[in-house]
């Protein structure tokens, strides 16, 4: 029997897919590090699962105009970059607008946004596997020109998210002070879920539109155990989703299992006993 | 009160505040002089918090006018130094103790970036005001609800402010450093207004010029005049006053 991760190893070094899907991995943990931070403080994750859902919608209609009007510009990742961005500013708004209301419409955004992606899935002559690599992650199939693109969004998100650190830690912490300090918060608050959607357009790549929630919040919930400082807390966070998405690439290539499904199973993981273990020998309350 | 001498920072005109028309302040009118120490007294539910987020522009009058610091409340905000009551934050937020005071410095630099090294020395020396030097790595959670009170009215004093509004500063925080904290509060109001809301009546009428008694009317007054009846008439019962036997001063 060979070694599956000497097999990894090697076939690393030959095929530009898994290098591609090794780097998609490697962008996509930093830029979660910093905005999972910011996510599970501000205690937004429902926020980042309704608007990843959303992103079916524009997978979807982008794959289906590709495919049958023949926009050949239009890839499948910008569909879901515009569809992230609009579910992020109709969600801030509404927040901001109608509190009330902002469940509700968390809640219609998630279910309508995947109802259109199917639409437009079912409309797509031949493609239907798509909706499986959409919905389950299909990081090694990431193209150079993907990775280009994430590359792009991954350096946004990463620069915008450490220039105004000090305005989204106050939003975070106490909204009420930041605003009387004459902080813009609804300005930072709808940045702040712009981020979050370029950042779960990174993350469906590598893990799918149903577990980006997941590895949005599971490492920053793992570094959250271990930092009294959020930056530090961004950090650790960041070289945790590395590793795991590393790791799952590694472990799930050998055996040919998915390899999103992997690098959850391996986040869920270490959180579930970093939480236990933490607590079983009373090193926290 | 009346204008006794200089301006007044506050000036609350005839002010309704309701929320679904049922109104919560009515008919509010006083004023507060420049570097006077005021305290805001009365029961829980009687308009306290609301009256201090109109003061600060959080919340809009439903009739009459505010003037802080000679503009509108939402204008003049930036230069006044708040302190909430620390129990609506997240006790379990990833924040050192400096994180949190230099959150005073805000909007006082370019609006990007790192705090500058002045706004550190501000922060640090806010923290040593209030006897709390040394602790600025501290988790903010690591503290007791007392400490974190006093980090909070740290964080007020770092926007180096015209006006102080501190909401029941002295809520978990021990006799001792309650005498502390109001020695503290009594002395910068030589230079600055200073404004705070508290249930503790007997205590703080030993520091304050006047007490303005909020439940849904307001009335102010001297801390002379504050007997045993005005605070029956405040609280619609008998309320057990504590005597404090120790002098200021």
């Amino acid at each position: 029997m060979n070694n599956p991760m000497g097999e990894f190893l090697s076939d690393l070094t030959r095929y530009p897919f898994l290098q591609h899907a090794l780097l998609a991995g490697v962008l996509a943990g930093v830029a979660c590090g910093i905005v999972g931070s910011y996510v599970v403080t501000k205690k937004i994750s429902t926020i980042a699962g309704s608007i990843a859902h959303t992103v079916l919608g524009g997978l979807g209609a982008a794959r289906y105009f590709q495919v049958v009007h023949r926009w050949d510009w239009c890839s499948p990742l910008w569909g879901a970059v515009a569809a992230a961005l609009l579910a992020a500013v109709v969600i801030g708004l509404v927040s901001m607008k109608a509190r009330q209301r902002e469940d509700t419409v968390i809640g219609a955004l998630w279910a309508v946004g995947m109802a259109a992606g199917i639409l437009f899935i079912s409309q797509t002559p031949g493609y239907s596997e798509d909706l499986m690599s959409y919905l389950f992650g299909s990081i090694l199939m990431v193209s150079e020109r993907d990775l280009w693109l994430i590359a792009g969004l991954d350096l946004a998100v990463v620069a915008v998210g450490a220039l105004f650190y000090n305005q989204f830690l106050a939003l975070c912490f106490d909204e009420e002070f930041a605003r009387l300090r004459g902080v813009r918060v609804e300005w930072f608050y709808l940045l702040l879920l712009c981020l979050t959607a370029l950042t779960v357009v990174l993350l469906v790549t590598v893990v799918g539109i149903i577990m980006v929630i997941a590895l949005i919040t599971l490492p920053a919930a793992v570094a959250g155990e271990f930092t009294k400082r959020l930056w530090h807390m961004m950090v650790l966070s960041a070289v945790l989703t590395v590793v795991f998405t590393t790791a799952g690439l590694a472990v799930s290539y050998g055996p040919n299992w998915p390899a999103g499904a992997t690098i959850i199973v391996i986040a869920g993981a270490v959180y579930l006993s970093s939480a236990v273990g933490l607590r079983l020998f009373r090193l926290k309350p | 009160m009346s204008a006794m001498n200089g301006k007044n920072v506050v000036t609350v005109s005839d002010v309704t505040f309701s929320y679904d028309g049922v109104p919560v302040l009515e008919d509010v009118r006083f004023t507060i002089p420049e570097r006077a120490f005021v305290s805001i007294v009365g029961p829980n539910g009687g308009g306290k918090t609301t009256l201090l987020k109109l003061m600060l522009g959080l919340l809009e009058p439903s009739r009459g006018t505010l003037e802080v610091l000679g503009t509108s409340p939402a204008r003049a905000r930036t230069r006044i130094g708040y302190m909430p009551q620390h129990v609506q934050l997240d006790p379990q937020f990833p924040v050192s103790v400096l994180d949190v005071v230099l959150m005073g410095r805000m909007g006082k630099g370019t609006g990007w970036g790192p705090y500058s090294r002045h706004d550190r020395a501000v922060a640090l020396d806010a923290l040593r005001k209030l006897e709390m030097e040394g602790l600025e790595d501290r988790p903010f959670m690591a503290l007791s609800g007392g400490q974190r009170q006093r980090v909070l009215i740290a964080r007020a004093l770092a926007c180096e402010p015209e006006m102080l509004l501190l909401d029941e500063p002295t809520a978990n925080v021990d006799p001792a450093a309650e005498t502390g904290l109001f020695e503290l509060l009594h002395e910068m109001s030589k230079t600055i207004t200073v404004v705070v809301v508290s249930h503790d009546l007997g205590f703080v009428s030993h520091y304050v010029q006047a007490v303005v008694c909020v439940n849904r009317r307001v009335m102010v007054h001297p801390t002379s005049s504050v007997t045993g009846e005005v605070i029956r008439d405040l609280y619609l019962s008998d309320v057990c006053m504590v005597r404090h036997h120790h002098r200021h001063g």
